[in-house]
């Protein structure tokens, strides 16, 4: 089993660089998510990590190889793709034994590891079908099972969940987590959903326009993000960020989560209820200050909900404020 | 007919109104030619194509039992078994070679897709001074002249046992941009991440065109084959403008098309022969259209 290390990676498409001077250790075993929004260069990462792209500059290292410049097929990976990228005139079983017949595996060997690894994913029954004949969820886990039958060092997923519907991501999460579990490898996993990268993720490497913002287990980049992007793009509804002297004195923004803001007669901020949204488990308030500012409040349901268009008070508890420096965006503290 | 499935009260007359331009424009060039040639082909006529009068309909099984339109059948098969294959492998091939990102690949598309512009006479034009044994280009290199004397002397149109071959590169080479413009345009619908997956799973180049291009490409391929076939059976201006059908007394290149249409065609005074002829032709490419599509049908269809 192997760790990747990716040093000092830039990689230009033209004047553009979609990745800039990424560092970044995945320890063996680990199961690292990449996050940030389209177009950050995750993906990008990604694929320099399977060898579908050779980085402009830096260096990939698998275990204590420097494959920067080595073919995919020399690199032990396995890569899942957002389209499965099945053969669609393969049956289930072709496609999940195509890795072991490129390496010349023998016929009968191959079939049992393909019936094996249908058998970890529950696809036994479908192994004579064509990926025409089954179900989206179905062809995501014979793609799976494609990746997991030559038993790499490094798999790579390019987010394998996004064309599921909202209940079979759910389930299928698990299964990852699970697959994870058993195989002892090490996941590489590329996502825009934070709720993904939360739930799955060992560690989790925050991007944004080609650049890292902040790697941590699910816990840090949430309760202490690095960034303000971090702390805006991590959270449902998103961290709200204060500007400087609005909420405490000093020259520095404050972030604070919707959930950690209180309605109180003697608030330091005063802010006009604009929406109320009841969400069953809690009631979202969106509100205006200073006209420019919006911020969200997250009230539990007991509690006493004011009407849109009126003005309240709000406090923010003292030992979950964020800092942050206006000029750079970065963490300021602990 | 209406949403509810009952049909009203001038509904019909509304479809009939519709479907009369599409109908009269059938009935004169299809259905009405057809009929004819049909009819015309159990018809004896003189030398001018008058004084008509029926042969009886036994006049197909005797055209299809002449040894002249057996051998010009066969000459068609030979034709179309050079030309279909070749003129396909040719053109997957080039088509492949240009389907890659590089500076310049353009102007290798156009050179590779310009015969379809080309008409065929153009282009047997252009093959016939290539070919002319005395003054023809090929007969000037002087190593091709020494190692194969037939291009001299009698030249390879004129020599009985290389004229079809002839005759059939010029056709190859006048089809392939269409088998290039259309392989190329299929190859452009294969998804990339196939190609990509393959690739990280450690498939060379002759794994990936085996395995992923070829399966990927086969509904065009089934496409262009039978377009290929119908076309090799229906060649005719390449044979006219290059052999005349020639070289006799062989008529080692009267196609069926030439036989039914050539100047030089044993029956081309005839115009009740031609047209059964013509009809027996078509009776052919149907059976044969009909047999690719179930032979290979099946297996080119992937679902979703």
């Amino acid at each position: 089993m192997a760790g990747v290390r990716l040093i000092d990676i830039t990689k230009r498409f033209g004047d553009v660089a979609a990745v800039d001077g990424v560092s970044l250790d995945i320890e063996s075993h680990e199961f690292m998510v990449l996050l940030g929004p389209s177009g950050c260069g995750k993906s990008t990462l990604l694929r320099m990590i399977a060898g579908l792209e050779v980085p402009t500059e830096g260096e990939v290292w698998i275990d204590d190889r420097n494959v920067t410049e080595t073919p995919p097929k020399d690199r032990d990976v396995a890569m899942v793709f957002q389209s499965y990228a099945l053969y669609p005139h393969k049956t289930v079983q072709a496609n999940i034994e195509f890795p072991l017949k490129v390496r010349g595996v023998d016929k009968d060997a191959r079939a049992n590891a393909a019936k094996d690894a249908a058998a970890m994913l529950g696809l036994s029954e479908y192994l004579g079908r064509k990926p025409g004949a089954l179900s989206g969820g179905q062809r995501q886990r014979v793609a799976l099972a494609r990746a997991i039958v030559r038993q790499p060092a490094v798999f790579c997923m390019d987010e394998p969940l996004s064309n599921l519907d909202a209940k079979l991501r759910g389930e299928t999460r698990a299964e990852l987590i699970g697959l994870h579990q058993r195989l002892n490898s090490t996941f590489v996993y590329v996502t825009h959903d934070q709720v993904e990268a939360m739930t799955m993720g060992t560690r989790i490497a925050v991007m944004s326009r080609g650049v890292l913002q902040q790697v941590g287990t699910p816990q840090e980049v949430y309760e202490q993000p690095g960034t303000t992007f971090v702390a805006t793009f991590l959270g449902t509804p998103p961290m709200n960020i204060f500007p400087a002297g609005s909420i405490e004195p000093g020259g520095h923004l404050v972030g604070v989560r919707p959930e950690h803001l209180t309605v109180a007669a003697d608030g330091r901020l005063t802010v006009r209820v604009g929406l109320v949204e009841h969400l069953g488990h809690e009631v979202l308030l969106s509100c205006t200050m200073n006209e420019d500012t919006k911020v969200v409040v997250r009230l539990a349901t007991d509690s006493e909900v004011p009407t849109v268009g009126s003005e309240i008070r709000l406090d923010a508890w003292a030992h979950r404020r964020h800092h942050f420096d206006p000029l750079t965006g970065r963490r300021i503290g602990p | 007919m209406s949403s509810s499935g009952v049909r009203r009260k001038g509904d019909t007359k509304v479809a009939a109104a519709m479907l009369l331009p599409s109908f009269v424009i059938l009935a004169g060039f299809v259905i009405y030619p057809l009929a004819r040639a049909i009819w015309l082909g159990q018809q004896r006529c003189d030398v001018q194509g008058d004084n008509c009068r029926s042969n009886g309909w036994d006049q197909y099984i005797d055209v299809f039992r002449s040894e002249e339109f057996q051998t010009a059948l066969w000459t068609t098969v030979k034709f179309a078994l050079i030309t279909v294959p070749f003129g396909l492998a040719l053109g997957v091939g080039l088509a492949v070679l240009a389907d890659r990102y590089v500076k310049g690949i353009g102007i290798f598309r156009t050179i590779f897709s310009s015969t379809v512009a080309t008409s065929v006479a153009v282009a047997s034009l252009m093959w016939l001074f290539l070919l002319q044994p005395s003054i023809g280009v090929l007969a000037n290199v002087g190593w091709i002249g020494d190692l194969f004397g037939v291009v001299k002397d009698p030249g390879l149109l004129q020599d009985p046992g290389t004229a079809l071959t002839s005759v059939a590169v010029s056709s190859i080479w006048a089809n392939l941009g269409f088998t290039f413009i259309v392989v190329t345009a299929g190859l452009q619908g294969i998804p990339k991440d196939l190609y990509e997956s393959a690739f990280v799973d450690g498939a060379g180049g002759w794994m990936r065109f085996t395995n992923v291009t070829l399966p990927m490409l086969a509904p065009t391929l089934l496409f262009t084959t039978v377009v290929l076939t119908t076309r090799a059976f229906q060649a005719y201006g390449e044979v006219d403008l290059l052999t005349q059908g020639g070289p006799k007394p062989q008529n080692s290149t009267t196609t069926l098309t030439y036989l039914i249409y050539g100047q030089e065609s044993i029956i081309r005074n005839n115009e009740g022969l031609q047209a059964a002829a013509a009809v027996l032709l078509f009776v052919v490419l149907l059976l044969l259209s009909a047999l690719q599509f179930r032979g290979f049908g099946k297996r080119v269809n992937y679902g979703s």
